[in-house]
This record gives C-alpha cells, structure tokens and sequence, in this order.
C-alpha cells in the first residue's frame, strides 16, 4: 500500500486527507511517444476565407469557430480584437475587417 | 449512508452511439459512421463528434482538435465519483506542447525570490519529499458556457469540462521549503513545457498567493487514480490546486518561480476576470462592475441518471442519483425538487472521499399524476453557500452554477 512508502512527515498530513485505495505505489514514470492529432480542415470557401485561413489557424483548428454560437457584428469584433490585443496575433486591419466580414456572413446573430 | 452504485438504469438509452444520429446529414462533419453527441444548445451548433483519435482518450467530446479542447461525455458521471483517466476532460491553451515528453532531461526548476533555487528530476520528485494524496475536482472556469444565455464567445463547453480524480504527488510547500523561500514573497507563479506559436504571445503562465502555495494541499500530482498522468492532462506532472479552478492546474509543469512583485502576466493580471458580483452575474450590456480574477469552485450538483424528455411511469418508485461537489468544501446537502423548485427533499450522500471531491447522491421518488415535472436538484456546501436558481450570465461565460433542470413527463 502506498502509505508504506510515505515517509513519516507524510503521515501527519495524510491522516488529515481523504486516502482512496490506490493500487501500487507509483514508483517511476514510463516516457511516452504518442501522435497528438494534428488539424488540416480549412475554413469554408467563400469572401475572406483566405484572410481567416492564413491568420487564424497559425493558433487553432478550425472546428474552434464552427463551434462558436452566432454573435453580433460587435461581438465578433471583440473576438478578433481579442485574438489581436490579449493574444498578439499580428492581423493586419485590412484581414481583420475581412474575418470580420467572413464570421458576420457565416455565423451572424441577426 | 447511499448503497453503492450500480449501472444498470433504463434511462441510459439514448446515449452515445445513438444519440443525434437523425441529425448527422445536416452535420458538415464526414458523415459515415461518425458518433455524434447533442448538447442541447440553442443559437449555434450543438452538436459534437464523440472522438476516439487523441492519445490515451475514448469517446470524448470534440471541443476542438487544437489546442486540444476534450469534453467528458456526461454519461461518465453517472458511473461513479472518479472520472476514468481515458474520460478526463482535456484542456490546452496553447498547441506547441511535447508529444514525447524527455524524462530523463525533464528538470523542474524552482528559482525567483528563493534562497536555494532548485532544479529537479523526476526521481528526485518521486523519491525526495513526502507524497500526498487526494481528491479533488478539476473544473474549467468556462464549464457549462454553451448553456448561458445569451450565448458567448469562448470554448463552448457543456457541463463536462469538470472531472474528478484521486491525485498522488508532493506538496508544493515541501517543494518551496527545500528552495528556502525569502522574506517578502508575494506569489508563486506556474509554467509548463508548453510553448507560444507566436513570439508575442503571453506564455501560459498563472500564479497564486505565497500562503495558499505553502497550505500543504496545493500539489504537485504525478499521479492520477493511481497511474501517471496522461499525455493530455499533464504528464510528467500537474499543479493540483484543490478546490479552484482548473486554469491554475498547469499541465507539463515544468517552473516554478516565486516573486516579490505581483504577477503582470497576462493570464495572470488581466485574463479569466468575472465580474465582482454575487455569483459573477450580470445584465448583459450592464457595464458599471469591476472584474475580479476567477478562483475559487463554487457548488454544484447534477442528476445524472435522468435526462430531459425522459418519461416515467406514473406513481412508479423511481430512483434519482448523481453528482454534486462543495467547490472549495464539502457537500452539506443535495436537495431534489420534482415541482420546478417550490419544494425540496433531501437525498441521501454516497461515500465521503473527501471535500473536494464528487460525492454522489441518490433517492427515490414518484411522480403523482400524469404531466410535466421539472426536476431541480442544489447543492448547499459546507459553508452554508446554495446553488442559485436564476439564470447566471457574464460576458465571458464564467462560474455557471445555476440549480439544474430536468424536463421530464409522468406517463
């Protein structure tokens, strides 16, 4: 049991923590060499699918946006003043007004 | 004390594989053979592929591919307090983080306002402090966004970006003890191995207080449910911080740094911010609050053995389980209500594993007569703090804990 192997300062501390029954003691970790998908879905066909393609999939996929709700005209300027501002994503102003553009045609809040 | 779960409920039926299959050929998704999951979300899509591509994760919720955005399918609730490792729900801020993270060059350095700073193997982490061991929720601050209304920008998380889990690992205190932290620390601030796409960007970094880092149950964890960490949740090692939101929980951590100014990182000083409202709720449009930093969990609770639409026999013993946890303390009461909040019974709590855990609960009901009932269930934490029933609603979709409904009908 692992609290075999805790050493005595552990107990005064452990006593007063809820203890599951864990199987064996972890007693060294394995290297791990795995494949983390990697995304190759572009955006949609259409006016301003090549400003949002080159600037916003450079920091993630695709399916990020599809998955949004739609929002107002504002509220998509505040998403990609966001990614600008907070994330230093360096969109230029004439992309950005054309993913604006492209979010307001594609998933507009009428 | 709750008998023991069992899996075994009728209502069960319409999960996964059969679940949004009528409404896969509207998806732009491929549409053969891929297992769909309905959110239930109104105003944008709501409906998500169930994927089993990411390393040592099945069937998850596909938030989004990357940085990787996994979802706990919410039929994994009802199967018991501690969510399976390959259910774990998945979050990453940035996607340049290793595949194939290099044990034996891993190093964990403590550095910053300290008087020895320290640089750590894993053998060292395993072998050299004391080991502590708990449960604790992991809780995205975002949890439950899909549902506020109106909707907001973010990751569109329904209510499974929570898991529970039994973490192993070293106290953070024994750890900056070892380091000699000098008079005058302010804060400790959290690094990983993940790194920006953009030389701009703010590095994924947070911090919280010297006296809450030296508490004895902020954690180093290497261990999740008894085995190392996966990939995705942080393996080699995760900050646990028990009770607060998951954004503190930095994955791959790899740096520690303790400083004598308060933090100005961006993740830190100005991102994940709530209103300072009771329950960080506000009008939208309202503009006149000030934004706190999210921390702290707040109490929650969810049926999870009945789902909106279900039927159920009339004047039929009918039992009702699920989850609830305290957020920051433990489970006081689980409440039911069957009259959409009017009147409430107490439910029976499952086994203790401690007051940051899930604790389960469960009891038998009946509805009186035909019709539609809508069930209610709260969570009162240990602190005396209630689930409210009002809709809660801020501009960045955080710190969701309304009291939960389940339209069902007596037949």
């Amino acid at each position: 049991m692992l609290r075999g192997v805790l050493f005595p300062l552990a107990l005064s501390v452990t006593l007063l923590l809820p203890l599951a029954g864990s199987a064996k003691p972890i007693t060294d970790l394995k290297s791990l060499k795995l494949d983390v998908p990697a995304p190759d879905q572009m955006f949609p066909d259409g006016p301003g699918a090549d400003a949002i393609n080159a600037n916003c999939l450079v920091c993630h996929s695709e399916d990020h946006v599809m998955n949004q709700p739609t929002l107002t005209k504002e509220g998509w300027e505040e998403v990609v003043e966001k990614m600008i501002k907070a994330y230093k994503a360096p969109i230029s102003e004439e992309d950005a007004s054309a993913i604006v553009d492209y979010l307001v045609r594609i998933k507009g809040k009428k | 004390m709750a008998k023991e779960y069992t899996f075994h409920d009728m209502t069960r039926r319409r999960l996964l594989g059969a679940a949004g299959m009528g409404g896969l050929s509207l998806l732009t998704a491929p549409a053969f053979a891929q297992r769909m999951i309905d959110l239930h979300a109104t105003g944008g899509p709501g409906t998500r592929p169930l994927t089993d591509d990411f390393p040592q994760k099945r069937a998850m919720v596909l938030q989004r591919t990357s940085p990787p955005w996994l979802e706990t399918p919410f039929d994994t609730f009802d199967k018991g307090v501690f969510t399976p490792n390959d259910q774990h729900f998945v979050s990453w801020h940035w996607a340049d983080f290793p595949s194939e993270p290099d044990l034996d060059s891993y190093r964990l350095t403590v550095r910053g306002h300290v008087n020895q700073p320290l640089s750590l193997t894993i053998h060292e982490i395993l072998n050299d402090f004391p080991r502590i061991e708990l449960a604790a929720v992991a809780q995205c601050a975002g949890n439950s966004r899909i549902y506020m209304q109106p909707r907001v920008a973010g990751a569109q998380w329904a209510n499974g970006s929570m898991s529970n889990a039994l973490w192993t690992g070293i106290p953070l205190k024994a750890v900056l003890d070892r380091a000699g932290v000098k008079a005058g620390a302010l804060q400790v601030r959290f690094g990983g191995m993940d790194k920006v796409i953009l030389p701009e960007s703010p590095a994924f970094l947070k911090s919280i207080d010297i006296d809450h880092a030296r508490d004895g149950e902020v954690m180093l964890a290497f261990g999740m449910n008894g085995e190392q960490l996966p990939l995705l949740n942080g393996f080699p090692l995760k900050l646990v911080v028990p009770g607060w939101c998951a954004v503190y929980w930095i994955k791959m951590l790899s740096d520690i740094e303790v400083l004598d100014q308060p933090d100005t990182n961006y993740w830190t000083a100005r991102g994940y911010r709530l209103p300072n409202t009771p329950f960080g709720n506000v009008k939208p449009g309202d503009s006149n609050f000030k934004l706190i930093p999210v921390t702290r969990n707040v109490p929650r609770s969810f049926i999870t053995n009945i789902r909106s639409g279900d039927t159920i026999k009339t004047g039929a013993p009918t039992e009702a389980r699920g989850i609830a946890f305290g957020g920051d303390c433990g489970v006081a009461k689980v409440d039911l209500s069957l009259d959409g909040g009017k009147n409430w019974l107490p439910t029976q709590l499952g086994k203790d594993e401690g007051k940051y855990s899930f604790r389960q609960w469960q009891t038998r009901f009946a509805l009186p007569a035909r019709g539609d009932y809508d069930l209610m269930i709260r969570c009162t934490n240990t602190k005396g703090e209630a689930q409210p029933a009002f809709p809660i609603w801020n501009p960045a979709g955080y710190m969701s804990n309304t009291i939960e409904t389940t339209h069902v009908s007596a037949a």
